[in-house]
C-alpha cells in the first residue's frame, strides 16, 4: 500500500477580491493568486518550490500551513486538509521564515525553545535529548543564553531551525531559510538538511531565491510562475527544458574589435574581455581564438540554473 | 530655511495619510468628553459655582482639553526620536547639517497644524453639537487663545524632545517617560480642571509646565483672564516654552559631543 | 524588557499611579458634591474598587489582544496560526507582565476598605458573591476587549477605536451610572451590559433601589450577562478568525 503523501494537492487554487475606488463606487476585481495546480510530494523528499517574485508561491506556502484558506481544489498535507485540522497539523509540521523569526524577541534561546516545547507539548525527556541533539548539529552551545535579538542572521537562522525541528516535525517547509547568510552558514545549513533528510526522513519543501541551494540540495523542482505549474520534475530535466547555451569569455590582451569566431556569436565586450555565445561544438572556437589573437585568459561558462529559469520566464512572459 | 518649511510640509502630509487613525482619535476624544462632560455635570448639579467655574464652563473646559489633547501629545505618543536614540541611528541625525531640534520641531509642527484642523476642531464640534459648550464671541479672545494654543504645542513639543533624549544618559527611558506622560496630564488640568483641587494644591500644580499646556489656554478660552492677567500668563507660557527650549538645545549639543567622542 | 529593572519597577509604578490618580479624581468630586446620584464618596469608591479591579484583571488576563492589528501588520499573527495552539491564548500571552498587577493591587485595596467602610448589610449570602460578581464584571472587561479586537479581524487599523470602548468603558463604569442619566444606564445595561461590572453589583452590596427604574432581579443577572458577552465574544472571534483565513488579509 502507497505511503500516505507528505502533500497532495489537485486542482487547487486561491482568488482574492480586491474592492478598490472611492468610498461610494467600489469596484471589485478577482485576482487569481493560483489555479489548477496538482502535485505530489512523497514522504522523504526535497522539494524547491520555485518562481519568480509575485509567482504565487507564498500564498501557496500559506495554504499548505493552513493560514490561507483555498478557494478551489484540494489540498491534503500529511493527509489533513490544512484549513480544517490548522491545530493538528501545526503539530506535525515545522515552519522556518526566512525574513522574520517564530521565536521571542527578547528572550534567550534557551527560553525560547523551552517555550516552543511547551507550546507543542513535547515532554520533558525527549526535549532534553532532542535539544542536545539539535545544539550539536546546529552548533548552537555559543550562544543558547543570548536573547535573540541580539543574534547574528546566521545564528537566528540556526535558532529557528532548532524551534521547528525540537518536536520532529513530519514535514519540513522553509521560506527563503538561507536568505542573507554568508556562503559559510549557508553551507552549514545546507548540510544539516541533508542530514536531517538522510536520518528522519522528514519531507522538506524549500522556496529560495539562492540557486544553489536547489542544486545542492534538492533532486526535485516544483516551478510555479504566474499562479500556475510550470515545471515538475528533476534538475536536469529543468535543463533541458529551457536548454541555454554555453558562453565563452575571453579576456584578450588589450580591447579589440567583437571576434568573429567559427561557432560563436559576439554577446558583449566590455575592456579587453569578450563574452562570446557558443553556437556550435567549443574547441575550434577555443583553438582559433589561440591562433589569430592576443589572449591573456579564457573560460568556458556553463548555463546555471540562473540562466534557465532566467530564460524560462522571459519564455513565457 | 527652505529646508525646515520642506520639513513641516512633510510632516502635515505623513500625518494627513493616517486617517483611520484620526478618524479613531476624534472618537476617542469625543467619547471620553462625554464621560467627563457627564460626571462634571453631575458635580456642578449639585454645586453650581466652583472656584469661579460653572456647569457650563466645566464642559467646555472637558470639550477645549480633549481637543488640545493631540496637538499638544500630552499623554504622547513620544517622539520617534527616543527610539534612534536607543537604536543609535541618532548619529546619522548628529552629523547632518541641519539642528536635530529645529529639524525635529518643524516635523512636530507639520503634525500638530494638520491634527489641529482635522482633530481638534471636529472633537469640539461634535461636544458642541451634543452639549451646550460655551463658544468665545470676541476676536481678541480667539487671537489670545491662538497664541496661548501655540506656545502649548511649542511647550509639548520641548517636553517630547528632551524626553527623548534622555536616553543618552539614562539606559532605558521607557519606564520613566510613560510615567511621566502619565503624571503630567494628571497636574494639567485633562484629568479634572485645577480649580476642582484643593487650593494649596492647585496652585503648585498651575506653576508646572503641563498645566500651561491645558489649564491656561482653557482659561483664556473661557475667558477667565482679564488684559493684565492674561498678558502675564502668556509671558509664563513663552518662559516655559523658552526655557525648554533651550535646555533641549543644550542637550542636543551635549549628546552630539557624546557621539563623536564616544562613539554613541 | 526583563532586562531593565528598574524601567519594569517604573511602569509598574506608573499603571498603579493610573488607578491612584483617578482614585482622587473620584475623591476630588465627591469632596465637592458629597452625594452624586444619592451614592456618597464610600459608596462611590465601592463602585470605583469593583470597576478597577475588574478592569485591571482582564486588563492582565486579555489586554493584549488589543494589538491584534499590529501582529496582523507585521506578520506575527501568522506566526501564531503555525503553532498548534489558541492564536487568541498567543496573543493574550504575548508580553505578559506581571507589571500589569500594578493595575490591580490599589483597585484591590480601594476595594477592600470601600467593602469594610461603605455601611454593608453583611449577610453570607452577600460575602460569598462578591467573587462571583468580580469573576463576571471581568469576564465582561474580557470580552469587550476580545469584541474590540475581533474590530481590528476587518479593519487592521481600529485599534483605538476599539480602545474608546474599553478604555471609554472603563471611565463610565468608574463612577455610578446613574450619574451620566437614565438613557446611558439603559444603554450600559442592554446594549452593552458595563452596567453589570460595577453598577449593578454596587446596587445589590448596598441593598439600594435602582434610581434610575430598572427592576431590582437585575442585579442576580450579572454572571448571566457575563456569559452572554462571553458567547458573543467567541463567537466574534471565530467569525473573524475565519474571515482572515479566507481573505489572506
Amino acid at each position: 500500500m502507497p505511503a500516505t503523501p507528505a502533500i497532495h494537492a489537485q486542482d487547487l487554487g486561491r482568488d482574492f477580491t480586491l474592492t478598490t475606488g472611492p468610498l461610494l463606487r467600489r469596484t471589485r476585481r478577482t485576482i487569481t493568486a493560483v489555479h489548477g495546480l496538482d502535485f505530489t510530494v512523497a514522504p522523504g523528499e526535497i522539494v524547491a518550490y520555485l518562481g519568480p517574485n509575485g509567482a504565487g508561491k507564498s500564498t501557496t506556502m500559506k495554504m499548505l500551513t493552513g493560514i490561507l484558506t483555498p478557494t478551489r481544489g484540494h489540498l491534503h498535507v500529511l493527509g489533513m486538509r490544512p484549513a480544517r485540522r490548522r491545530t493538528a497539523l501545526a503539530a506535525r509540521i515545522g515552519v522556518v521564515f526566512g525574513q522574520r523569526t517564530t521565536l521571542w524577541w527578547d528572550l534567550p534561546l534557551r527560553d525560547s525553545l523551552a517555550l516552543t516545547r511547551h507550546l507543542y507539548r513535547v515532554p520533558a525527556a525527549t526535549h532534553t535529548a532532542r535539544l542536545d541533539e539539535l545544539t550539536h548539529a546546529l552548533d548552537l552551545a555559543g550562544f543558547l543564553h543570548t536573547p535573540v535579538r541580539q543574534l547574528s542572521l546566521g545564528q537566528r537562522m540556526r535558532g529557528d531551525l532548532a524551534a521547528a525541528l525540537l518536536h520532529d516535525p513530519d514535514l519540513l517547509v522553509l521560506d527563503e531559510p538561507t536568505i542573507g547568510l554568508d556562503i559559510v552558514s549557508k553551507t552549514a545549513i545546507r548540510e544539516f538538511l541533508l542530514n536531517l533528510n538522510a536520518r528522519r526522513n522528514t519531507t522538506i519543501l524549500l522556496t529560495t531565491h539562492d540557486l544553489s541551494d536547489v542544486e545542492r540540495l534538492c533532486r526535485r523542482v516544483i516551478l510555479i510562475d504566474h499562479g500556475t505549474l510550470a515545471y515538475d520534475g528533476d534538475l536536469d530535466g529543468l535543463h533541458a527544458l529551457a536548454p541555454a547555451p554555453r558562453t565563452l569569455i575571453v579576456d584578450l590582451q588589450a580591447p579589440a574589435d567583437p571576434l568573429d569566431l567559427p561557432g560563436t556569436r559576439h554577446l558583449r565586450s566590455q575592456g579587453p574581455r569578450q563574452w562570446l555565445e557558443l553556437t556550435g561544438a567549443p574547441a575550434p572556437a577555443i583553438a582559433a581564438a589561440a591562433a589569430h589573437h592576443p589572449i591573456a585568459d579564457l573560460t568556458l561558462h556553463e548555463p546555471g540554473i540562473e540562466d534557465v529559469l532566467a530564460r524560462l520566464y522571459r519564455g513565457r512572459s | 530655511m527652505r529646508l525646515y518649511r520642506a520639513v513641516f510640509a512633510n510632516g502635515l502630509r505623513r500625518y494627513s495619510t493616517y486617517r483611520a487613525a484620526t478618524a479613531a482619535g476624534l472618537l476617542t476624544n469625543t467619547v471620553f468628553g462625554l464621560i467627563n462632560a457627564g460626571v462634571l455635570l453631575a458635580l456642578f448639579h449639585a454645586r453650581p459655582h466652583i472656584n469661579g467655574y460653572d456647569a457650563t464652563d466645566a464642559i467646555t473646559h472637558v470639550f477645549v482639553t480633549q481637543a488640545l489633547l493631540a496637538p499638544t501629545a500630552i499623554m504622547g505618543p513620544p517622539l520617534d526620536l527616543g527610539e534612534r536614540v536607543r537604536t543609535g541611528d541618532i548619529a546619522t541625525d548628529l552629523m547632518r547639517p541641519a539642528h536635530p531640534l529645529a529639524w525635529w520641531l518643524a516635523d512636530d509642527l507639520g503634525r500638530a497644524a494638520f491634527q489641529l484642523a482635522f482633530r481638534s476642531a471636529p472633537t469640539f464640534a461634535a461636544g458642541a453639537l451634543l452639549l451646550p459648550l460655551d463658544l468665545p464671541t470676541d476676536p481678541a479672545r480667539w487671537a489670545a487663545f491662538t497664541t496661548a494654543t501655540a506656545l502649548a504645542v511649542l511647550i509639548g513639543f520641548a517636553l517630547r524632545y528632551l524626553f527623548a533624549l534622555a536616553g543618552f544618559w539614562l539606559l532605558d527611558t521607557r519606564g520613566l517617560t510613560s510615567l511621566l506622560f502619565l503624571l503630567g496630564p494628571a497636574f494639567s488640568g485633562v484629568l479634572l480642571p485645577l480649580v476642582l483641587f484643593p487650593d494649596p494644591l492647585a496652585a503648585t500644580m498651575r506653576t508646572l509646565p503641563w498645566a500651561h499646556m491645558i489649564q491656561f489656554p482653557v482659561e483664556v478660552f473661557l475667558g477667565k483672564h482679564a488684559p493684565p492677567d492674561l498678558t502675564a500668563g502668556l509671558a509664563r507660557q513663552a518662559a516655559w516654552a523658552a526655557a525648554l527650549l533651550a535646555l533641549g538645545a543644550l542637550a542636543t549639543s551635549r549628546a552630539a559631543r557624546k557621539v563623536v567622542v564616544q562613539g554613541g | 524588557m526583563a532586562q531593565y529593572p528598574l524601567s519594569l519597577a517604573l511602569l509598574g509604578l506608573a499603571q498603579s499611579l493610573s488607578v491612584i490618580v483617578e482614585l482622587i479624581a473620584v475623591l476630588v468630586v465627591f469632596g465637592h458634591a458629597h452625594t452624586l446620584a444619592g451614592f456618597t464618596a464610600r459608596e462611590a469608591l465601592l463602585v470605583y474598587g469593583l470597576a478597577g479591579t475588574a478592569f485591571g484583571l482582564a486588563d492582565l488576563l486579555i489586554g493584549q489582544v488589543e494589538r491584534l492589528g499590529d501582529h496582523i501588520r507585521t506578520g506575527t499573527f501568522d506566526t501564531m496560526l503555525i503553532r498548534p495552539a489558541s492564536p487568541l491564548v498567543q496573543l493574550a500571552a504575548d508580553e505578559f507582565s506581571p507589571r500589569r498587577l500594578g493595575k490591580v493591587i490599589p483597585a484591590l485595596a480601594c476595594l477592600t476598605w470601600a467593602l469594610a467602610t461603605a455601611g454593608i448589610d453583611w449577610t453570607l449570602q452577600r460575602a460569598l458573591t462578591v467573587p462571583l460578581l468580580l469573576a463576571s464584571g471581568a469576564a465582561i472587561c474580557c470580552a469587550t476587549w476580545i469584541l474590540g479586537a475581533c474590530l481590528q479581524f476587518f479593519i487592521t487599523e481600529a485599534r483605538q477605536a476599539a480602545n474608546s470602548i474599553t478604555y471609554g468603558g472603563k471611565a463610565l463604569t468608574e463612577y455610578p451610572l446613574a450619574v451620566f442619566g437614565t438613557d446611558t444606564a439603559r444603554w450600559a445595561t442592554f446594549a452593552l451590559p458595563l452596567a453589570f461590572v460595577s453598577w449593578q453589583p454596587a446596587l445589590y452590596l448596598l441593598d439600594r433601589p435602582d434610581p434610575t427604574g430598572l427592576p431590582d432581579q437585575l442585579r442576580h443577572t450579572a454572571p448571566a450577562a457575563a456569559l452572554l458577552l462571553c458567547a458573543l465574544a467567541a463567537l466574534a472571534w471565530r467569525t473573524g478568525l475565519r474571515h482572515y483565513r479566507s481573505t489572506g488579509s
